[in-house]
């Protein structure tokens, strides 16, 4: 049963990369800018601009330059990147590992210490604990990612010198992007863990279970943990393709390699190719975090997998 | 088998539950009546030791269980008597049952937890108490959801769960109170047969005075927290002497005539913030009278029944 929802779900991807893939392929056009002036040296005519321009296919009708776009990517051919001048492809395999390296021990980091904060203030109701979770929450979801870098950096980087300043060289240069990034997951898989876990205490069913003669702590882990995850598996899901694309700023704060940097340089040089290749990237990280999500809570919640199937 | 004497209970400085006292012995049903709003279900959660799930505790009186009082047990101790030796049925079957789990595991956990039965074995008594209560294939139902199932069969695995460990004293607060009438009817025949052939004491809470009048041995009715009036159920039935049981009883639907409308108590139950001062039913009484706003009545007791009741004696001689 679970497989048939499962495949259901992919099929249901089928439309909604088509969408992605047109909306992608149209929004780098409507950018102002273009790639060729980057190429051009100073004082070409207009005649090697025309030629450079049919080089790369740019004369063609959107339409049929769609068509060959998506063929290609079929095909797994992603082209050229137009001014860094080397296979996209290439570009998005050297970079790739990074940002999935950074995004997957952040989003462990995230989803683990959320956890574990969001069960202890849901079970530990001291009201101390509640304003400092609380104070944690509202700073974890409102801190930019980017200054706190800057301030992680700032204090042990450069004032204790544990880690380095910038790079991706070796575990050490990993530990700051991954408590920038994770730090807002954190809160906000602690806070709904915890609102989540309250909310299945309240529920008509655990007054049975503590009637049957279940300890508390049964009830907590056999009962409680289950339902609460629900909400927390749609959030964490969420989070797998907004941790790839999220990491942009944070990357390039530490200087790191990524997608996200890659994306921000090929944005700034108008590079198409590269622009649409990350974007399609990290569309498909997000369409992939879903479609886990989706399946993860079906696998949990046998009332999903009946509705949808 | 259960003794309540004088039970009091308090959330924070509101106390919605005073003075209320009731005994029920092995093969008796008690009913405990009354409107919603007026402690029945605070009651039975005080019996469990539930209480501090909502936040409540118990301020006075003693919860007598074989012998022992309730109210001083440790929480470790009183979990073997929950689900052991008390078994609870909830009001509304339709979210009693963790939706996540199948039926089988749910009622296996008591007999395992309580009798110390293998995984095997508590399933083997699981598919047989299911099947003592009627429900058809009791193996295939262990492998169902309870969102696959109708509300009266829920309900009866959640009969089935307080039953699993042989129980001497069942609570059961509205046990019918969401299902149709048809089941209604079946549940309550159930609960009456089981009392009979396991030899249990049943407490069931309703506030059905005509379910009471069919299955129950003594009766205690409640109002804002308190007991207005308790006996045998004939004799409250026969000559109710407090106003409010009287009231009752008059709400009971007789027959199908079109021609009799079906009655209610004029007012509503006082919420627990503001409950009257003296008689706390003074304000929605037809026979009330100045003392009955500042005077708290005591019992008047008659035979094996007692009301509190200023005018208990005068009631005597009217009909209800």
């Amino acid at each position: 049963m679970i497989l048939r929802y499962t495949f259901q779900r992919l099929l249901m991807l089928i439309p909604v990369s088509f969408s992605i893939s047109v909306v992608i392929f149209m929004i780098v056009y409507l950018l102002p800018g273009d790639p060729i002036d980057n190429l051009l040296r100073v004082g070409s005519s207009p005649e090697d601009r025309a030629e450079l321009v049919a080089q790369y296919g740019l004369d063609r009708n959107l339409v049929v330059q769609y068509f060959v776009w998506i063929g290609n990517m079929f095909q797994g051919e992603f082209g050229q990147a137009i001014v860094l001048r080397r296979p996209v492809a290439d570009l998005v395999a050297q970079n790739l590992p990074y940002s999935l390296t950074l995004g997957g021990l952040a989003f462990l980091f995230s989803s683990t210490v959320g956890m574990a904060l969001g069960t202890i203030s849901a079970i530990v109701r001291h009201p101390l604990l509640d304003r400092f979770m609380r104070g944690f929450i509202l700073l974890g979801s409102t801190v930019p990612g980017f200054w706190l870098a800057l301030l992680l950096i700032l204090f042990f980087s450069v004032n204790l010198g544990w880690f380095p300043v910038s790079g991706a060289g070796g575990w050490k240069s990993l530990v700051l992007p991954v408590l920038t990034i994770g730090f807002g997951g954190v809160a906000l898989v602690a806070r709904v863990t915890r609102v989540a876990l309250l909310d299945a205490q309240r529920e008509d069913f655990v007054t049975l279970l503590h009637a049957k003669g279940l300890s508390s702590r049964t009830i907590l882990f056999r009962h409680l943990m289950p339902h609460a995850l629900l909400p927390v598996v749609t959030i964490l899901a969420l989070r797998i393709g907004w941790i790839l694309g999220g990491a942009v700023t944070v990357e390039f704060v530490f200087g790191r390699p990524g997608l996200g940097s890659l994306l921000i340089r090929a944005l700034g040089q108008r590079d198409y190719p590269v622009v649409q290749a990350c974007l399609l990237m990290l569309a498909l990280a997000v369409m992939l975090g879903t479609l886990i999500g989706d399946v993860a809570q079906a696998s949990m919640d046998p009332r999903i997998r009946e509705k949808k199937s | 088998m259960l003794n309540v004497r004088d039970l009091g209970v308090a959330f924070g400085a509101v106390q919605p539950l005073s003075g209320v006292s009731f005994a029920v012995g092995k093969g008796e049903t008690l009913g405990i009546v009354g409107e919603s709003g007026s402690g029945k279900s605070l009651t039975a959660m005080s019996v469990m030791g539930l209480l501090p799930l909502s936040g409540g505790r118990i301020t006075g009186g003693t919860v007598e269980f074989d012998g022992q009082d309730l109210t001083k047990l440790p929480e470790r101790a009183y979990r073997k008597l929950r689900g052991g030796r008390i078994g609870l049925i909830t009001q509304n079957p339709m979210t009693s049952l963790d939706p996540l789990q199948k039926i089988g595991p749910q009622v296996d956990d008591v007999a395992k937890l309580h009798l110390g039965l293998s995984d095997k074995a508590a399933r083997d008594r699981t598919e047989e108490i299911l099947g003592t209560l009627r429900i058809p294939e009791p193996a295939l139902i262990c492998e169902r959801y309870p969102h696959q199932m109708s509300g009266g069969m829920k309900q009866r695995i959640v009969i089935a769960m307080a039953l699993a460990a042989d129980p001497d004293v069942l609570i059961a607060d509205e046990p019918t109170t969401a299902l149709d009438v048809t089941v209604q009817a079946q549940i309550i025949r159930l609960l009456d047969d089981l009392v009979k052939e396991r030899d249990l004491a049943l407490v069931l809470i309703t506030h059905d005075m005509s379910v009471v009048a069919q299955t129950c041995d003594k009766v205690v009715v409640m109002y804002a927290g308190r007991a207005v009036e308790h006996g045998p159920v004939e004799a409250i039935f026969d000559r109710p002497r407090h106003p409010y049981t009287q009231a009752l009883i008059a709400c009971i639907p007789r027959g199908l005539d079109e021609a009799t409308r079906l009655t209610g108590i004029e007012g509503t139950v006082p919420t627990v913030v503001n409950y009257p001062s003296g008689c706390p039913f003074h304000p929605r009484c037809p026979r009330a009278e100045a003392i009955c706003t500042t005077a708290r009545p005591d019992f008047s007791v008659e035979g094996d029944s007692a009301a509190a009741c200023h005018f208990a004696e005068v009631a005597d001689a009217q009909p209800a």
